[in-house]
C-alpha cells in the first residue's frame, strides 16, 4: 500500500498536556509527523492543531481514529478542500548577487520581511509544495538560514 | 460544603459507592490517608507492594464489573504502580488510580520523590489528570470514574499534588456528567445490523469469534442466545473464556497460539466471521494475511479504533456489544435457519474428534493439566480462577471448565507475571462467597509473594496452586522447540520451601506429589478457609500443545512435539 500525505485539522480542548498526548500518540505508535502547528481558537475553550502526516490507507485511518479516541479531542477534520498555507522565512547575506530575485519573489508572492546592514529576510506564504519549490529555487542565493512554519489549514 | 482536597477524595469515593480501596501510603499522599483513617465507609487494604495494589483493584473490577480503586504515593510508589496500570489498560479494565505528587510549588524542581507521573502513565491509561487546584477535584474525580467505566473501559490515573490535598475549596459533586469531547457510541447502526444479518443468512460456514469485549459489556447471556438461535459455532479468545460456558454444544474452544484444532480450523475455513468484541491480537491470529482468509468479517466493537486496525472489515458496527447483539437476536430469529449450518457444525465436530485437546496422563508423576481438570471437577462452578503467566496460564485456559463470564481472571494483553496472587485477593474481596483459586508457576509466584502477608492480615482466604515444574516453563518450552534446548536462565530448581514459606506468613501449605495427595490438599484447603499454598510437583518437561509458532498460520498447528 502506498504512502499518502494527509493534512488533519484537530480540534481539542485547550488544556494542560494535550499537545503531549498528541505528540506522544504519534511517537508511541510510530506515526509520522511532517509538521504540526497549534494555537488556541479565539473565544472558545478549544485549540486547533494542524498536523501534516503520511502513511498508507490503514495507518491514516488509525491515526484519525486514535486521535478521536483521545479524551480531549473534539473533532478531527480531514478534507480534500482545505486551504492550506505554510510560511517560510529565508535569510540571505547581502553580498550575494540578487539578479532574478525580484522576479522570483513576484512569481511566488514573496516579500522582503526584514533587512539589515548585511542581510535580507524574505518571506513567502503558500501551499507546502510551492514553498518547497521556492526553497529549492532560492538556494542559488546561498541562504544562511531557512525557517518553515508548518502548515495551517482551513476547511472550506 | 467546603472540604480539603483529601476530604474531597474520600467524599467522591463515597458518592461512587466504592467499597474497597487497595493501596500503599507515603509522604505525598499522607493527607489523603489521614482522611481514610477517619472514615469507615470503605475498607482500605494495605498491600505490601504498589504493583499488587493495582492488580488487586484490577481483579476486583474484572470479577465484579465495578470500578477498582487504588492509592499510591509519588515517585517510587507511582513507578511501582505502572506495570499494574499497563496490565489493566491492555485488558480494558475500569479503574481509578490516585497517586500523590510533590506540592505544585515544587513540581519541576526534581524534588524528593518527584517524578513526571502523568508523563509516564499517559501511554498506559485511558486518561490521566494532574490536579492543579482543589476546586477542580470534584469534576475530575467524577470524570475519572465516568471515563473508566464507560465506552471501552480502562484505567484512569489522577495525580494530586500534596498541597492540593490540603487546600480547602467548595465541594459540589456533579450529579451528571457532560463532556463535550467524549461521547461513546452505545447503539449500533440499525442499517449496518440489518446488513450483518443479511451476510449471516447468506453464509455457509459462519463462526462466532468472541473476545474480551463480550465480558466487558456483559453480553454473555445475549451471545449464548444468539448462538442458540442461529446454530453458529463459536470460538473464544483467552479473554472471553466463560462467555459461552464450557458445556455449550456450540463452543469449539479457545482459538489462537494454544487454541484447539477445531477452533483454529473453524477460523481458517469460515466464510463469515462474526467478531463479538475481540481485538485480533497476534497471539490469536498468527500470520495476519492468512487469518480467516476466506471469511467476510462482521466486527462489533465499542471502540472504533479497534475496528479495521489490523484487518479489513466488511461490516463494521460501532456500539456496545450487548446492545447490538440484543438488537440482532429478534432479526436472527426471523431470518436465520440454524439447520442450514448443520454440515458445517458436523465438520467442525469431526475435527474435534480427530484432534481433541488432550494430554497423556501418567502414573509416575502429576501432569499439570490433570491438576487443572481435577480442580474443575471438584469446584468448577464455585470458584473464580486467577492465573499468573506462562504454561500454567495456557493450560488453565485450555482445560478448566469455565461456566460463567468473569470467572477467569488473567493478564492477557500484557502477560504480567506476578498478577495472580494479588488478583486472587481482589477477586475474593469482590466475591466473598466464592472460592478464589490462583493457578501459578514457581517462577511467577515469587514476583508478588509478599502479598501472602496482605492475605493473612486481612483474612482473605485464597488458594494458590503452584504447578511447580522448576522451570520458567513457557520460556523453557520455546527453548526446547526453537533454541535447540539451550536452557538459558530458565532452570529454577533452586527454590524456597513453599510450604514453610507460606507458613511463615501465617498461612497453610501443602506439598503434593501424588494425585491422592492433591485431592486431600484441595479438600483441606477449602475447609480450612485460610491462605493456602499447594505446591504441586508436576512433570517438568510437559509442553503446552497444540501450538501455532509465532507468525505461523492457524491451520498449520504443531499438534505434538517429537524429540
Ligand atoms: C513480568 C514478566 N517477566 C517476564 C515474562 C516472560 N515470561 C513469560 S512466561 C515466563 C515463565 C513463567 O514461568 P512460571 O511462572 O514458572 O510458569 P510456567 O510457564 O512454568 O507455568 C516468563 C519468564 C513475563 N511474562 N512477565
Amino acid at each position: 500500500m502506498d504512502n499518502q500525505r494527509r493534512v488533519l485539522s484537530v480540534i481539542v480542548m485547550n488544556e494542560d498536556g494535550v499537545l503531549s498526548r498528541i505528540s506522544g500518540l504519534f511517537a508511541g505508535r510510530g506515526y509520522n509527523i511532517d509538521s504540526l502547528t497549534v494555537a488556541p481558537i479565539p473565544n472558545t475553550e478549544f485549540s486547533r492543531l494542524t498536523i501534516v502526516t503520511s502513511g498508507n490507507q490503514r495507518v491514516l485511518e488509525q491515526i484519525i481514529k486514535q486521535l478521536h479516541k483521545l479524551i480531549p479531542t473534539y473533532k478531527v477534520i480531514e478534507s480534500d478542500t482545505f486551504v492550506e498555507k505554510e510560511l517560510a522565512l529565508v535569510k540571505i547575506p547581502l553580498n550575494e548577487d540578487f539578479s532574478g530575485l525580484d522576479m522570483m519573489l513576484k512569481a511566488y508572492n514573496g516579500t522582503v520581511a526584514a533587512s539589515g546592514e548585511n542581510y535580507i529576510v524574505i518571506m513567502i506564504a503558500d501551499d507546502s509544495k510551492k514553498v518547497g519549490n521556492f526553497l529549492k529555487a532560492v538556494k542559488k542565493y546561498n541562504p544562511t538560514e531557512i525557517v518553515r512554519g508548518g502548515s495551517v489549514a482551513l476547511d472550506v | 460544603m467546603e472540604l480539603s482536597g483529601s476530604q474531597m477524595v474520600v467524599e467522591a469515593l463515597k458518592r461512587e459507592s466504592v467499597k474497597v480501596v487497595f493501596g500503599y501510603p507515603g509522604g505525598a499522599i499522607m493527607n489523603v490517608y489521614d482522611e481514610v483513617y477517619k472514615q469507615d465507609f470503605f475498607e482500605h487494604i494495605l498491600t505490601r507492594h504498589e504493583q499488587a495494589a493495582i492488580h488487586a483493584a484490577d481483579a476486583y473490577a474484572r470479577s465484579s464489573g465495578n470500578v477498582g480503586v487504588a492509592f499510591v504515593t509519588s515517585g517510587p510508589g507511582f513507578t511501582n504502580a505502572v506495570t499494574g496500570l499497563a496490565t489493566a489498560y491492555m485488558d480494558s479494565v475500569p479503574m481509578v488510580v490516585i497517586s500523590g505528587q510533590v506540592p505544585i510549588t515544587m513540581i519541576g524542581t526534581d524534588a524528593f520523590q518527584e517524578i513526571d507521573a502523568v508523563g509516564i502513565s499517559r501511554p498506559c491509561v485511558k486518561h490521566n489528570y494532574l490536579v492543579k487546584k482543589a476546586e477542580d477535584l470534584p469534576r475530575i474525580l467524577k470524570e475519572a470514574f465516568y471515563i473508566a467505566r464507560s465506552g471501552r473501559p480502562g484505567p484512569v490515573h489522577v495525580d494530586i499534588p500534596k498541597d492540593v490535598t490540603a487546600q480547602i475549596a467548595k465541594f459540589e459533586y456533579p450529579e451528571t456528567i457532560k463532556m463535550k469531547t467524549y461521547k461513546p457510541t452505545y447503539k449500533g447502526n440499525v442499517r449496518q445490523i440489518k446488513k450483518a444479518i443479511d451476510a449471516i443468512v447468506n453464509a455457509k460456514r459462519p463462526v462466532l469469534y468472541i473476545g474480551g469485549g463480550a465480558i466487558n459489556s456483559n453480553a454473555s447471556e445475549y451471545i449464548r442466545e444468539f448462538a442458540k438461535i442461529t446454530g453458529i459455532p463459536a470460538v473464544e479468545t483467552l479473554m472471553a473464556r466463560g462467555v459461552m460456558g464450557h458445556d455449550n454444544p456450540l463452543l469449539l474452544g479457545m482459538l489462537g497460539m494454544h487454541g484447539c484444532y477445531s477452533a483454529n480450523m473453524a477460523m481458517s475455513e469460515a466464510d463469515l466471521m462474526i467478531a463479538f468484541g475481540p481485538r485480533f491480537d497476534d497471539r490469536v491470529t498468527g500470520k495476519l494475511s492468512e487469518f480467516a482468509k476466506h471469511a467476510k468479517i462482521i466486527h462489533i466493537d465499542i471502540d472504533p479504533s479497534s475496528i479495521g486496525k489490523l484487518v479489513n472489515v466488511d461490516f463494521p458496527i460501532v456500539g456496545d456489544l450487548k446492545n447490538v447483539v440484543e438488537a440482532m437476536n429478534p432479526l436472527a430469529k426471523e431470518r436465520v435457519d440454524p439447520s442450514k449450518y448443520k454440515s458445517w457444525r458436523d465438520l467442525l465436530n469431526r475435527y474435534n474428534e480427530i484432534h481433541p485437546l488432550k494430554y497423556e496422563d501418567s502414573s509416575e508423576n502429576i501432569k499439570p493439566q490433570w491438576v487443572i481438570e481435577r480442580v474443575g471437577e471438584l469446584v468448577g462452578k464455585d470458584a473464580f480462577i486467577s492465573t499468573d503467566v506462562g504454561q500454567h496460564q495456557m493450560w488453565t485456559a485450555q482445560f478448566f471448565p469455565f461456566t460463567f463470564p468473569r470467572q477467569f481472571i488473567t493478564s492477557g494483553g500484557l502477560g504480567t507475571m506476578g498478577f495472580g496472587l494479588p488478583a486472587a485477593l481482589g477477586v475474593k474481596r469482590a466475591n466473598p462467597d466464592k472460592i478464589s483459586i490462583n493457578f501459578t508457576g514457581d517462577g511467577s509466584i515469587l514476583m508478588n509473594i509478599q502479598e501472602l502477608m496482605t492475605a493473612v492480615e486481612y483474612n482473605i482466604p485464597v488458594i494458590n496452586i503452584i504447578l511447580n515444574n522448576k522451570f520458567l516453563g513457557m520460556v523453557r518450552q520455546w527453548q526446547t522447540f526453537f533454541y535447540e534446548k539451550r536452557y538459558s536462565s530458565t532452570d529454577i530448581e533452586v527454590q524456597p520451601d513453599f510450604v514453610k514459606l507460606v507458613e511463615s506468613f501465617g498461612g497453610v501449605g501443602f506439598r503434593v506429589k501424588t494425585k491422592e495427595e492433591f485431592d486431600k490438599a484441595l479438600k483441606d484447603a477449602i475447609e480450612c478457609n485460610k491462605v493456602v499454598m499447594i505446591d504441586v510437583h508436576v512433570d517438568r518437561m510437559e509442553n503446552v500443545l497444540p501450538m501455532v509458532p509465532a507468525g505461523g498460520t492457524l491451520y498449520n498447528m504443531m499438534l505434538e512435539y517429537k524429540e
